[in-house]
């Protein structure tokens, strides 16, 4: 068959056409559809695996328990690829051809402020499940993970009481270290301490050697890490074949939530602190529960669960009950229930919404990294979301759409 | 005053790991002249050979000073017999077929092994110098370049098989009138640059991390010291290393990582500019 340009251009406009006018896969009636938007491959499949394994077993556990208003729950796995530009085209799917109720997604404060402004557009609901640097203030936006005045207000008085005033920061160059490398400046001169340097990493950089020259000459009592990704692992390898392991310690946000604590070996790993959400160890009835269905459900050899699936999971079982209370799915409705101080009792402990700000009042946790798992130092319940209230006031502004940055 | 002697250390350390990484690429693209875009992945071949090695049970000394290299020669003898024989005199196919080669092994490890960051932890420990203390193991990558590199010249000077090859490179016609078979000396010598990039990798893969990708962040700096250095494989490696590593480390810790790059980079267009043949094109014209 010969195909000259003119007739492909007529059967191909006839063929989109006729796409055009079909009507939308249409929802089953006895069905809820929400949508996940999570890397399960390339450079960020180590957070993103996880996440959707918990949100998968939220789905099928609120199924199991007879679904929601009476239906069952149906899951679109969107997998980014760790691709800024599939955030924005599955996010935009999610809301105009799927049509779903709500969207979980977004690892990377990044890929958060893609698939944000593009949800809030559309008029579809948004959970952000990963502990971030603070400040989104967006109605349709609910932000489940710790903020720097969780994490970072209990990691430095840890410092500055147990190791000394003089502190030494390293942080990863973008938004999320910028912003965490001032909270941390910020903590520090209210703990009457004193920051000697400040060192921000592109993500790709893996030579430290200077760096730790540089910190032996500043002499500090302490180093704050808020170094990401596999290439800055490279500084603990380093640190410790200089020698230095023993020398000064190390905190930081972010060890341990993509599994530094199992890629580095034991002695490269063990005694940095570290201060998040959720760790697995973490031995409550609730939280040994969790891993232990998790465990049922995945095997053995399952992944492990930082803050980041575990807030996921969380989130998820937040929007559920904000369901059951609201009695429909209708947006506006399940704002409104969020916003009436929702709780859940979750793996991590208690977990309510804060309406203000839209972000949780949860528990934080100071661990010590001990033969590739962690051990509990400190619990802190019910850590409010200081820093983004500090800024933003969804009751008095409920149109506010900014990302507030602290100004040092 | 221990400061100045630490980073002198700290230099001694970029020039060395600038030569390791350049070694195996200045004998498959200096001599041979193929445009290897794989060698990056040379490298990280290396690193998981010796990783995959020493997680096994396996020496860490042995895993990378004898395992990694093996492994990899004998993977660069597969690649010279499959793919890169058919084209010897082609730069910029050797180019093209090179680059498909880096895309599979990258797809293929990480198919095998995953997209995720694999390590051992660095032997040797730390030594103090006055008030700061420095990582012996990486006098031990200082120690092990400088016989490396006297190695290979005492083989491409001294000895038959040097000269037959240095021979070979220069007219492989009149080596095979004179009874020798260039194919082999190819594969030869193909198979000691993978090798020599496969150690690489392995000693630096306690220092880094690996990750099937990690070859990126080696290739660009290998090319540059290779062609800073010109035509004189050895010396012009030594000389560019020096070069470039000194200006990088010196500028990383007046600075931050991000200038030490852009410095090293700006020394090698302005070298470059100068000096188009490279260093040995102008300084040291009849070394090796």
């Amino acid at each position: 068959m010969k195909f000259n340009r003119r007739e492909f251009l007529q059967t191909g406009a006839a063929a989109a056409a006729a796409g055009a006018v079909l009507p939308h896969a249409a929802q089953a009636a006895d069905e809820i559809v929400v949508s996940q938007i999570h890397d399960q491959s390339g450079i960020f499949d180590i957070y993103g695996n996880p996440m959707v394994e918990t949100f998968n077993m939220a789905v099928d556990e609120i199924n199991a328990a007879g679904g929601l208003l009476g239906k069952k729950l149906k899951s679109i796995n969107y997998d980014p690829q760790s691709k800024m530009e599939l955030y924005g085209q599955y996010a935009q799917q999610s809301a105009l051809k799927d049509r779903v109720s709500v969207v979980h997604g977004g690892i990377t404060s990044a890929s958060r402020e893609v698939i944000r402004p593009v949800l809030r557009r559309y008029n579809t609901l948004y959970f952000y499940n990963t502990l971030y640097e603070g400040g989104v203030c967006d109605r349709n936006t609910f932000c489940t993970g710790t903020t720097p005045a969780q994490t970072v207000e209990k990691l430095v008085p840890y410092v500055t009481k147990n190791f000394g005033k003089k502190v030494y920061i390293l942080a990863a160059d973008y938004n999320y270290g910028q912003i965490t490398a001032k909270w941390v400046t910020k903590f520090v001169r209210d703990n009457g301490g004193e920051v000697v340097e400040t060192e921000f990493f592109p993500l790709d950089v893996t030579n430290f050697g200077p760096t730790i020259q540089k910190i032996q000459a500043a002499k500090p009592d302490a180093i704050v890490s808020a170094l990401v990704g596999g290439a800055h692992l490279s500084f603990y390898r380093q640190w410790h074949a200089g020698g230095m392991k023993n020398e000064i310690p190390i905190a930081s946000t972010t060890f341990g939530g993509g599994n530094e604590h199992i890629v580095l070996t034991e002695e490269e790993g063990n005694g940095i602190i570290y201060a998040c959400g959720y760790f697995m160890e973490l031995d409550t009835p609730d939280s040994k529960a969790y891993v232990a269905r998790f465990a049922k459900k995945y095997g053995e050899k399952h992944s492990y669960l930082t803050e980041l699936p575990t807030a996921t999971y969380e989130g998820m079982m937040l929007w559920a009950k904000a369901v059951e209370n609201a009695g429909t799915t209708d947006r506006m409705k399940v704002i409104e229930a969020l916003e009436d101080n929702l709780s859940i009792d979750g793996p991590s402990g208690k977990v309510s919404v804060d309406p203000k700000t839209h972000h949780v009042v949860r528990t934080a946790l100071i661990a010590e990294c001990h033969n590739k798992g962690f051990r509990l130092l400190e619990s802190h319940e019910n850590q409010f979301p200081s820093d983004t209230a500090a800024f933003c006031d969804l009751e008095k502004n409920p149109n506010d759409n900014t990302h507030y940055e602290i100004k040092i | 005053m221990d400061l100045v002697a630490v980073l002198a250390l700290e230099v001694l350390f970029a020039i060395a790991s600038l030569a390791l990484i350049s070694a195996g690429l200045a004998v498959i693209f200096g001599m041979m002249r193929v445009v290897n875009l794989a060698h990056g992945e040379f490298l990280m071949l290396g690193g998981y050979a010796a990783i995959i090695a020493t997680n096994s049970g396996i020496n860490i000394w042995i895993s990378m000073l004898i395992v990694a290299p093996l492994v990899v020669a004998a993977i660069g003898v597969i690649v010279e017999r499959l793919l890169i024989r058919f084209l010897y005199g082609r730069m910029v196919d050797t180019m093209l077929a090179t680059w498909g080669l880096s895309l599979f092994f990258i797809g293929l490890v990480t198919t095998i092994f995953g997209n995720t960051t694999r390590g051992i932890s660095s032997p040797l420990g730390g030594a103090t110098v006055g008030d700061y203390k420095i990582g012996l193991y990486k006098l031990f990558i200082i120690g092990v370049t400088v016989v490396l590199l006297a190695a290979v010249y005492l083989v491409l000077r001294r000895t038959k098989l040097g000269l037959i090859a240095r021979g070979t490179m220069q007219n492989a016609n009149m080596a095979s009138a004179l009874g020798i078979s260039p194919d082999k000396v190819y594969a030869i010598t193909f198979a000691i640059g993978a090798g020599l990039s496969g150690l690489a990798g392995a000693l630096l893969a306690p220092l880094t991390g690996i990750v099937p990708t990690i070859g990126i962040a080696y290739i660009a700096k290998s090319f540059i010291t290779v062609i800073g250095g010109g035509a004189a494989i050895l010396t012009g490696t030594i000389s560019a290393s020096t070069l470039f590593g000194t200006i990088n480390q010196l500028v990383t810790f007046q600075s931050s990582p991000v200038f030490g790059e852009v410095a090293l980079l700006v020394a090698a267009v302005i070298l470059l500019r100068l000096l188009p043949q490279g260093i040995t094109g102008r300084f040291f014209r009849r070394s090796m």
